[in-house]
């Protein structure tokens, strides 16, 4: 109880921040609006060679994992402006749970990325996606677990090194991997055998994997599980994380 | 209020492959009554926001206990936090939000209901002279509005102890004595108790009952103002003869005063020589001199300034020990004079005189 009223002053005064400025909201939301206009088509006469019948039922879901992934890793930086200017030591100081005032900023991150999914899938269901509402509903969950994982990794990078030169470059360098080994635009099981293989060590995989069985409505696959399990894992992992670095923050 | 033992912290560092470990804080010794003004004086540097930071729960201390308002500071971390308020040198608002709007949001953490924090508020804009200025974002408020502002997030949940971090610290003369102000209205007005740091002379000096000094991680003095130039030094009289054939004949005078002959120094026309508690003796010299007909032309007696307390207590000019702090008291009400002359230098061979004598 106490925890929840916590995180959700946190998470009002960030909202209220974000939508001060507007220009990123506005980024945001175009976002997949224009990864699906202007890629959705390359795909379409590709798709039979994927095994797939439909492109946006493939390729919804990869944006999907996608914008979890990338529009969260950058949740980080604004934290790194609001240390610089001694909120984050005056929210310490105060008694409220090191872990709300975490959980208070993922929420702005977790509301962002859902508004963002369902415009994405509103547009992927008007462009012909042919996906199960419940395969819909289990893949955006899954997409939240993984974005939230991700916002927290990030929350606890920028405490860390405190610094946008030091992170900017280290986001850069995991995101790369990620977006080329996670079979996100392409599936992986296109490519040559060492390069699935190689795919198989990247836990993001797994959960487009899952999603993408999720929205094929595909819900007793092997994909699916390990999809859920990699979120799971990462997500708790993330959240220790990112409440160590809140309770720690030495300087 | 505050009592610390042995509190220690330190950091391992690496500048390329070497390893060092810096002692930050090296076992510091402090007690603070409630209803006190402490001053905690030293340079950049020598550790006194480390030690503050410990105090307020927000670095684990590597050795050593606190109590800071009967709470354990590592045990018992959330009341410490519930009991104090802490006025980071960063601040604690963001620029780009409404000042209204963070005041709340940090009552609201304390678990205080939004009309108390409102209310509260509201006579917290109105006793900083900040009124009007609640929808105001702080990157448009002056330095002295945005500490002020500062000042009230850490008073909203009505604390007993304040920790103020280097207050005034690039505010203008102006704003600076506001400020100064509107600390001496925490007690009086609140009855608070007020830790504040500085590397202020004259800050120190102007706010505090007690003084803190502390010089490379270790606490070097802790007294009234008062007491801790009585110890080091004693008051500087400076006897200016119109006769300048009788300067030896004054300066014997002037050495049955002070704590050795040695100390009388002769120049042209001026003798001078620190004396204990000038102000009670100094009549009986002048009868004294009035008596052997020696005239003079001026007499002068100036209390020591802190600046002397810090020379005799680390062999360094508080000034010399700041690499940055440059820009300091620059006039403000009252900025210490800090006489260069010759015998402040000398005095600090008899600064271990035992108080009781003084006193």
């Amino acid at each position: 109880m106490r925890f929840l009223r916590e995180s959700h002053i946190v998470f009002r005064r960030q909202l209220r921040m974000n939508l001060r400025n507007p220009a990123w909201v506005i980024i945001g939301m175009l976002q997949p609006v224009l990864y699906l206009l202007l890629f959705g088509p390359l795909l379409k006469p590709l798709i039979d060679q994927f095994g797939a019948t439909n492109a946006y039922t493939f390729f919804v879901p990869g944006m999907l994992v996608q914008l979890g992934i990338f529009g969260a890793f950058f949740a980080g930086f604004s934290l790194i402006g609001e240390w610089r200017e001694g909120v984050i030591e005056a929210e310490r100081v105060t008694p409220a749970s090191r872990t709300a005032l975490l959980v208070g900023r993922l929420y702005r991150d977790l509301l962002q990325l859902l508004v963002q999914a369902l415009i994405l899938i509103g547009l992927g269901y008007a462009l012909g996606m042919d996906a199960p509402i419940r395969g819909v509903v289990i893949g955006t969950l899954l997409t939240l677990l993984i974005g939230g994982a991700c916002a927290a990794a990030s929350n606890a990078l920028a405490l860390t090194t405190k610094s946008e030169d030091v992170m900017a470059p280290v986001i850069n360098m995991v995101m790369m991997p990620v977006l080329l080994l996670s079979g996100i635009l392409l599936p992986m099981t296109i490519g040559p055998e060492w390069l699935t293989t190689a795919s198989t060590f990247m836990p993001i995989r797994h959960v487009v994997d899952g999603v993408r069985d999720s929205f094929g409505g595909h819900y007793s696959s092997s994909g699916l599980l390990w999809g859920s399990i990699w979120s799971l894992v990462l997500f708790g992992l993330a959240i220790w994380w990112g409440t160590a670095t809140f309770r720690k923050e030495n300087s | 209020m505050i009592r610390a033992r042995g509190l220690a912290q330190t950091f391992h560092t690496k500048q390329g492959r070497r390893k060092s470990v810096v002692r930050a804080v090296d076992g510091v010794d402090l007690d603070v009554a409630e209803g006190e003004v402490v001053g905690f004086l030293g340079p950049n540097g020598a550790g006194k926001t480390t030690t503050l930071r410990m105090l307020t729960t927000l670095l684990r201390p590597t050795a050593g206990t606190a109590t800071v308002a009967g709470y354990d500071v590592v045990r018992e971390a959330e009341q410490v936090r519930r009991s104090i308020g802490y006025v980071s040198q960063a601040g604690g608002a963001f620029s780009g939000a409404r000042a209204g709007d963070e005041v709340m949001d940090h009552g609201m953490l304390y678990g205080l209901r939004r009309k108390v924090v409102e209310e509260r508020g509201t006579t917290l804009f109105e006793q900083m002279d900040l009124h009007g200025l609640w929808t105001r974002m702080p990157k448009n408020m002056s330095g002295g509005q945005k500490r002020r502002l500062d000042i009230v997030m850490g008073l909203i949940h009505e604390p007993t102890l304040v920790f103020l971090d280097e207050p005034t610290t690039g505010l203008d003369p102006q704003a600076r004595a506001n400020l100064w102000e509107h600390i001496r209205d925490l007690r009086t007005r609140r009855g608070a108790t007020v830790f504040l740091t500085t590397h202020y002379l004259d800050e120190a000096d102007a706010l505090s009952d007690r003084i803190l000094i502390i010089d490379q991680g270790r606490i070097v003095a802790a007294d009234t103002a008062d007491n801790l130039k009585a110890q080091v030094s004693g008051d500087l009289v400076d006897l200016e003869l119109i006769d300048p054939a009788r300067v030896s004949e004054a300066a014997a005078k002037l050495a049955t005063l002070t704590e050795s002959a040695s100390e009388v120094n002769i120049e042209d026309r001026h003798v001078r020589g620190r004396v204990a508690r000038a102000g009670r003796s100094v009549q009986g010299l002048i009868r004294d001199l009035d008596r052997a007909g020696i005239d003079l032309d001026s007499i002068e007696v100036r209390r020591p300034t802190l600046d002397d307390v810090f020379l005799a207590l680390t062999g360094r000019s508080l000034r010399d020990a700041e690499t940055a702090g440059s820009g300091e008291s620059d006039g403000a009400t009252t900025g210490p004079d800090a006489p260069a002359e010759p015998t402040a230098r000398e005095d600090r061979a008899v600064s271990d005189a035992p108080e009781g004598v003084l006193r």
